[in-house]
């Protein structure tokens, strides 16, 4: 090892101890701390969001509204999502700029059955999707089989990015791409992806996507109860995802995950193979996306190939950041923020949002290498040091 | 007898002299011709102009340029041409005073406008000038009747110049497919193949067609050739097409390796991957766009230069920006990428909106300047555009100044020191900072060469860089990094690769498959074509 080489080593190994440390306090478990935040979760998402939406009257003050419940709904997916990045990015050491892709395979999945659940509805009363009917195409083609059933469709939210998780990883694994190499080919893929998908004779109703879904098992898509249910569902998978995202990372197989982030050519020499780790923690974590997109596509109504343009997924990895990687409650704090953050700033200052966001990009990674929870600590650490 | 006569024929002389003198000076037009002319029927207006053409071609060409440009009158029983306030005799240019009244007007339609351009093609064809000769022998070429036919063969027979001459037997052949003698045609037939356009194959390949059980052409010999004209013809095209998608490939992979080149001096030198460079492009282009502005108010009279200063104007304002970015934001990143890659895509956010708010979101016109638009005809249907040539030409030297500096200065020499081993370069005393800004702010630069030449041939609007940025990455990560051999080959060897397949299977397809390209092959070679050589062990990001 060339002398450059140890110095690296040597910052990088300061830098990890500081990450371990980090994810240390927060394995290290607070065992009842955990357990009180999950019940106080479980009350406001699974009782009390859904009283104030279904029963407390519109008018009434503290009504939850349908806009905020689908705004709250869609954070909860954007932060499992986040949740499943940190898993390659903040555990593993894998920076993905394409979870967007899986995220939107899963969305248009779930947007098939949807799709097909319109029925004769649409515009054109035909048994096929509107789309189909404008581009003169007589039947559906033999990749939307069975689509009208959602058992079928959900295998389909699983198995598309799953495999082409598995596929990609691989490859990509297997010949030792990593590090910002890694990132490019990822974010490559999720243009290619968007590329075809514009296009109208990919079959998914090209630029305009999927749209004006109607019902969803016979229920109307628009009635406050499918929109809660869909609301508890978000939150389930938010809540299931920081379940196996803790069992996984607290065990054996989280610490290889963390070695492979750390230092993979030691491992390497151990004897261990980091291929099958990786390829495991970046399918799974395709998986969750695919998952999210699916929870995510009836509750905004839409989805069209914007959500695989690059910005998207370099946008989930800021949340990441923003919350602090190598944590779990970080992701989930940083969607929140960010997200929140981004439904005000458009609102309020569209011109602005793009400024914003570009800031905290810059002073994440500048400043706040661990982002808010890595900050909070630093506080917390340092009162007590004060204090003693 | 004679002497009595005399001052009758000096009356009479005089009359006429008043009556109609200057009709004397020249030669006169057949009045029946004059008559048709002014007349209302096409058919016949067409055969009095085939007459004037035939008879008095020296005349005809002033009356039928005029009657072309609307100008045609008929006063006193002669043709005139009117223009503001004067009026000239048609044939023989001479002013008339007092000009005639109330000149009756020649009305031209379309069909007999294309006669008369087609007349004057043909009188063109004995032009002593050899671009009117060219031009008279090409639009002939395109479309030319059976009339002119005589007009052309004897311009062939006293035609030196073999380009023209092949053009003239081009529209000599195209006429001669009709003729009754089999072997005229055939001749003919065969020698259409000098002109391998797509009308031309269009009339070869209608003769081998069947109007009902017959072929259009009933002779076998002359179907064999026109045939075996179709398959040289298509042969011709191919070929143009195919140099024409190298081309197209080669400009594109030119701009591909102006952007390519900064990036892979910024990643060789400071192993950072900047994912604002794309915007470095694009603030060169809106550079160039300024520079433009500021020409066309200040100096309209030299607005064609205004591109020869936006190349300082759009390296300068690249520079500077990569200069103070690398100064205030990436030097406190070294060492961790990932983090970098986050932080420069929020600079590029924050650069886009910047100039969104600046000049607004809309595309920017930024005009061509006129010694670069128009272009080069190589083969019939092969144009190379001028703007696309200079590009080529263009990054060529930019290839050839970024060699010169990296392999003969000082700055070179640190720059590859660095990217090398970048502690026992700061050992020897290499100043390893200095050396990162000015080698960022190299690479920045270029990019914004790159700009400038991309506003000559795309849209330029806050997003253009975007759209540049993942192929030029696929560059670096195909080529290889610190290396400009590596990037010279990725770059050109991606550009001609796409334009292959979008020709062969859609714009879209293409990117796909180069994406699936270069996925398999680094697969096979994960340093890139050109790997530096040494031992390197990966540091582990």
């Amino acid at each position: 090892m060339t002398h450059i080489e140890s110095v690296l080593t040597a910052r990088e190994a300061n830098e990890e101890d500081e990450i371990r440390s980090v994810s240390a306090t927060q394995t290290n478990g607070h065992g009842g701390t955990i357990r009180t935040a999950t019940g106080i979760y479980a009350a406001l998402v699974f009782l009390l969001i859904p009283l104030a939406h279904l029963v407390i009257p519109a008018d009434h003050g503290l009504h939850v509204s349908d806009y905020l419940v689908t705004l709250l709904g869609k954070i909860l997916c954007y932060a499992a999502v986040a949740v499943a990045l940190d898993l390659v990015w903040g555990y593993t050491g894998i920076l993905s700029l394409g979870h967007g892709v899986f995220f939107a395979l899963g969305g248009y999945a779930f947007g098939m059955y949807l799709m097909r659940g319109i029925g004769l509805d649409g515009s054109y009363h035909s048994h096929l999707p509107d789309f189909m009917v404008f581009l003169d195409w007589k039947e559906l083609p033999w990749y939307w089989l069975g689509t009208d059933h959602i058992l079928w469709a959900a295998f389909l939210v699983v198995a598309v990015p799953g495999i082409l998780a598995l596929v990609f990883g691989y490859f990509a694994f297997r010949s030792r791409i990593k590090g910002v190499y890694f990132s490019i080919i990822t974010q490559a893929m999720t243009v290619a992806f968007m590329l075809l998908f514009f296009r109208n004779e990919t079959g998914f109703g090209g630029n305009n996507g999927f749209t004006d879904f109607k019902r969803i098992l016979g229920f109307s898509i628009t009635a406050p109860g499918t929109r809660i249910v869909l609301f508890a569902l978000s939150a389930a998978l938010l809540l299931g995802t920081l379940y196996l995202a803790r069992r996984l990372t607290v065990s054996k197989f989280g610490r290889i995950l963390t070695a492979i982030r750390d230092a993979e050519s030691r491992l390497m020499f151990i004897g261990y193979n980091p291929l099958y780790f990786k390829l495991f923690i970046w399918t799974l974590s395709a998986v969750i996306c695919a998952v999210a997109g699916a929870l995510y596509v009836p509750q905004v109504g839409i989805i069209n190939p914007g959500e695989m343009s690059p910005s998207n997924s370099i946008e989930m990895v800021v949340w990441v950041a923003v919350g602090g990687r190598g944590t779990l409650i970080g992701p989930v704090i940083g969607a929140f923020l960010v997200n929140l953050a981004k439904s005000w700033f458009t609102v309020s200052f569209p011109e602005y949002w793009l400024f914003f966001l570009g800031a905290v990009f810059v002073i994440v990674t500048l400043f706040l290498p661990h982002g808010v929870v890595g900050l909070w600590k630093k506080m917390k650490t340092m009162t007590k040091g004060g204090a003693s | 007898m004679i002497k009595r006569m005399l001052p009758f024929i000096l009356l009479t002389a005089a009359l006429l002299d008043t009556a109609a003198g200057p009709a004397w000076a020249g030669p006169v037009v057949d009045p029946v011709i004059i008559e048709t002319l002014a007349g209302e029927d096409s058919d016949a207006k067409i055969e009095a102009i085939n007459r004037l053409v035939r008879d008095m071609p020296d005349q005809a060409l002033p009356v039928l340029t005029a009657m072309a440009g609307d100008a045609l009158y008929i006063a006193e029983g002669r043709l005139v041409t009117v223009d503001g306030d004067t009026v000239k005799d048609a044939v023989t240019g001479e002013i008339l005073n007092p000009a005639p009244e109330n000149p009756g007007t020649i009305t031209v339609n379309n069909r007999v406008r294309s006669k008369i351009a087609e007349c004057l093609s043909a009188l063109n064809l004995f032009s002593k000038d050899r671009d009117a000769r060219m031009k008279s022998a090409t639009d002939l070429s395109e479309n030319a009747t059976a009339e002119s036919l005589p007009m052309i063969e004897k311009a062939l027979s006293a035609e030196k110049d073999s380009v023209i001459a092949v053009k003239l037997n081009v529209a000599r052949s195209k006429m001669l497919l009709v003729s009754n003698d089999p072997a005229i045609r055939r001749k003919a037939a065969e020698d259409l193949t000098e002109d391998p356009t797509q009308s031309t194959r269009q009339l070869l390949a209608g003769l081998l067609l069947k109007n009902g059980d017959d072929f259009m052409e009933p002779d076998k010999d002359v179907r064999a050739a026109a045939a075996e004209s179709v398959r040289s013809i298509d042969r011709q095209l191919a070929l143009g097409d195919k140099l024409g998608q190298i081309f197209t490939g080669l400009s594109l992979g030119s701009l591909l390796l102006l952007t390519a080149m900064g990036l892979a001096i910024t990643y060789g030198v400071m192993g950072v991957i900047n994912m604002a460079h794309g915007e470095f492009l694009m603030i060169g282009a809106y550079a160039a766009f300024a520079v433009q502005t500021v020409f066309r108010s200040r100096f309209p009279e030299y607005q064609d230069a205004y591109l020869l200063a936006a190349l300082p104007a759009g390296f300068l304002a690249a520079a500077l920006t990569g200069m103070v970015l690398e100064r205030t934001v990436i030097r406190f990143l070294y060492g961790r990428p990932l983090e970098t890659l986050l932080a420069t895509w929020g600079l590029s956010l924050i650069l886009i909106q910047a100039v969104r708010t600046l000049f607004g979101a809309q595309n920017v016109e930024v005009a061509n300047p006129a010694w670069m638009s128009g272009g080069v005809t190589v083969l019939p249907n092969l144009v190379l555009p001028w703007n696309r040539i200079v590009i080529i030409g263009f990054s060529i030297a930019v290839l050839a100044v970024m060699w010169a500096i990296l392999n003969l200065t000082r700055l070179g020499l640190f720059v590859r020191a660095v990217t090398q081993n970048r502690a026992m370069s700061g050992c020897v005393g290499v100043p390893t900072g200095r050396v990162d800004t000015l080698a960022f702010g190299l690479g920045a630069g270029i990019a914004g060469l790159g700009g400038v030449a991309l506003s000559q041939v795309s849209n330029v609007g806050p997003d253009m860089g975007q759209s540049y940025i993942i192929d030029s990455f696929m560059v670096v990560v195909l080529g290889g990094v610190g290396q400009l051999a590596g990037a010279v080959w990725a770059a050109l060897g991606l550009g001609v690769l796409s334009k292959f397949l979008e020709g062969w299977a859609g714009a879209v397809i293409a990117k796909i498959i180069v994406l699936v390209f270069v996925i398999v092959f680094i697969q096979k070679r994960p340093q890139g074509m050109f790997a530096l050589k040494g031992r390197t062990v990966e540091s582990g990001s």
